[in-house]
């Protein structure tokens, strides 16, 4: 679907306000960036899998992959001391044939350094070198396993999804992936498998390192909840199933001003593979780049400004602000992790 | 009213405070303790409470706690095993009282 469809979908739904008029009743302003702490990059959306609920509509057949020149530019924008934390996504990031080289030279800057993996990829030949080059530049790994059960994993990642994500995770365990404190770190991120949302991240984690010790001997430091958000596949799906507008008076009526004064979007800016700078990776995927009158391609990249941007918003951004708020580094709302 | 239960309604749940604020409002902060993690997990209670809903037939309750397993990762078949447990104990309750009808039975009988 594209990304016209998919935002007046999203703009028509009846079950709930917009976003702009919930956001700015609650917190009396609008909502606007206030630091860039983390680099996104969204290096490609080539993947070996097409998940059900991949907001990035990534699969084999896609061919968008972040360039040399593009990577070099994002490499000088990394080096500014305001940027502690580099995330590189996809897609599957391995894919892009760049990125060994990318992760040794971002390695060197001594920052957090972290990876979106699916795992399954590090299993075939072509792929298994990057473990090593993982924990030789002390990457954080995070790997998406939707649940602890082979069987919902495996409906919403492909057939034979969990069993292989497990044996990467055994894998990178024997790097010292996972374990306590002072190991090299392999997060999990979980998110529903279905139309519903994540429950307490804290009795999840729980949940999932005593399966995952119990019944498969791997071990793994943190698990995040995501929302599944209402864009790319996963709006399909809910469409398709009859869910969406329930979905989304759901994620509307649990909104919550503390969630949505933390959101990622203030302190992240999401690069696309040819360089288009957005406020996150789900507008990215809606084609919602940084705008306001912000330089909006990394050539242009521009700190002063874009730190205290104004965010594009849309009515898939309640996916953020539900419950104990949602983002790429889990619960947004303090002491709910 | 065309319906006496709608799914829509579950949402007006919060507001039973209506009318009787004091009491709603207790209720309230019984229910959240009651139902949060204690001794017992968040899990464990959301399963007991999924199981009460079933042999209570309450279709709020069943949607609420339904939907609050599938988030807790709670899975198809731990859930419908909840649910047997309360359908048993609800067997159970049926068949202890017969005792009376077999006291009765006992008592009239030649």
């Amino acid at each position: 679907m594209d990304t016209n469809e998919q935002l007046r979908i999203l703009g028509s739904t009846t079950g709930c306000i917009s976003f702009k008029e919930r956001f700015e009743r609650s917190s009396k302003a609008s909502l606007a960036a206030t630091k860039i702490n983390v680099l996104q990059i969204n290096v490609g959306k080539r993947c070996n899998l097409s998940c059900r609920h991949c907001h990035v509509d990534a699969g084999p057949e896609r061919t968008e992959i972040m360039s040399r020149k593009i990577l070099n530019a994002c490499l000088d924008i990394a080096k500014q001391k305001e940027i502690s934390t580099i995330d590189i996504t996809g897609g599957s990031p391995e894919m892009n044939p760049h990125l060994g080289w990318f992760l040794c030279e971002a390695g060197k800057l001594d920052k957090r350094l972290i990876v979106r993996s699916n795992l399954v990829i590090l299993l075939e030949d072509a792929y298994a070198g990057f473990i090593d080059v993982y924990a030789k530049n002390r990457v954080e790994v995070v790997t998406s396993l939707p649940d602890y059960h082979d069987d919902g994993t495996n409906r919403q990642r492909g057939s034979g999804a969990f069993t292989r994500i497990i044996q990467a995770m055994r894998l990178l365990n024997q790097k010292d992936y996972g374990r306590e404190e002072r190991s090299l770190v392999l997060n999990i991120m979980h998110n529903p498998v279905g139309a519903y949302l994540p429950g307490a991240q804290k009795a999840l984690e729980a949940e999932y390192k005593k399966r995952l010790f119990t019944e498969h001997g791997v071990v793994f430091n943190r698990l995040f909840c995501i929302t599944n958000m209402p864009v790319g596949r996963y709006l399909e799906y809910l469409l398709n199933s009859g869910n969406f507008e329930d979905y989304m008076a759901g994620l509307c009526e649990a909104y919550n001003p503390l969630a949505a004064e933390n959101v990622m979007c203030r302190s992240t800016i999401s690069v696309g593979w040819d360089g288009t700078l957005y406020d996150c990776d789900f507008n990215q995927m809606l084609g919602l780049r940084v705008n306001h009158g912000m330089p909006d391609m990394i050539m242009d990249f521009n700190i002063e400004k874009l730190r205290s941007r104004k965010i594009v918003i849309g009515n898939h951004c309640y996916g953020c602000t539900a419950g104990i708020g949602s983002s790429c580094q889990g619960a947004t709302v303090v002491g709910a992790g | 009213m065309s319906n006496y239960y709608d799914s829509k309604d579950l949402v007006d749940f919060p507001n039973i405070t209506e009318f009787a604020k004091e009491q709603g409002e207790a209720f309230f902060q019984y229910y959240g303790s009651a139902t949060s993690a204690g001794k017992l997990t968040e899990r464990e209670k959301t399963l007991i409470a999924l199981a009460v809903a079933a042999t209570q037939k309450c279709p709020y309750c069943i949607d609420a706690y339904t939907n609050k397993c599938l988030s807790l990762g709670i899975s198809n078949d731990e859930m419908m095993e909840a649910v047997h447990t309360g359908a048993a104990m609800v067997a159970g309750v049926v068949l202890a009282h017969s005792m009376q009808m077999r006291k009765i039975i006992k008592q009239k009988e030649m």
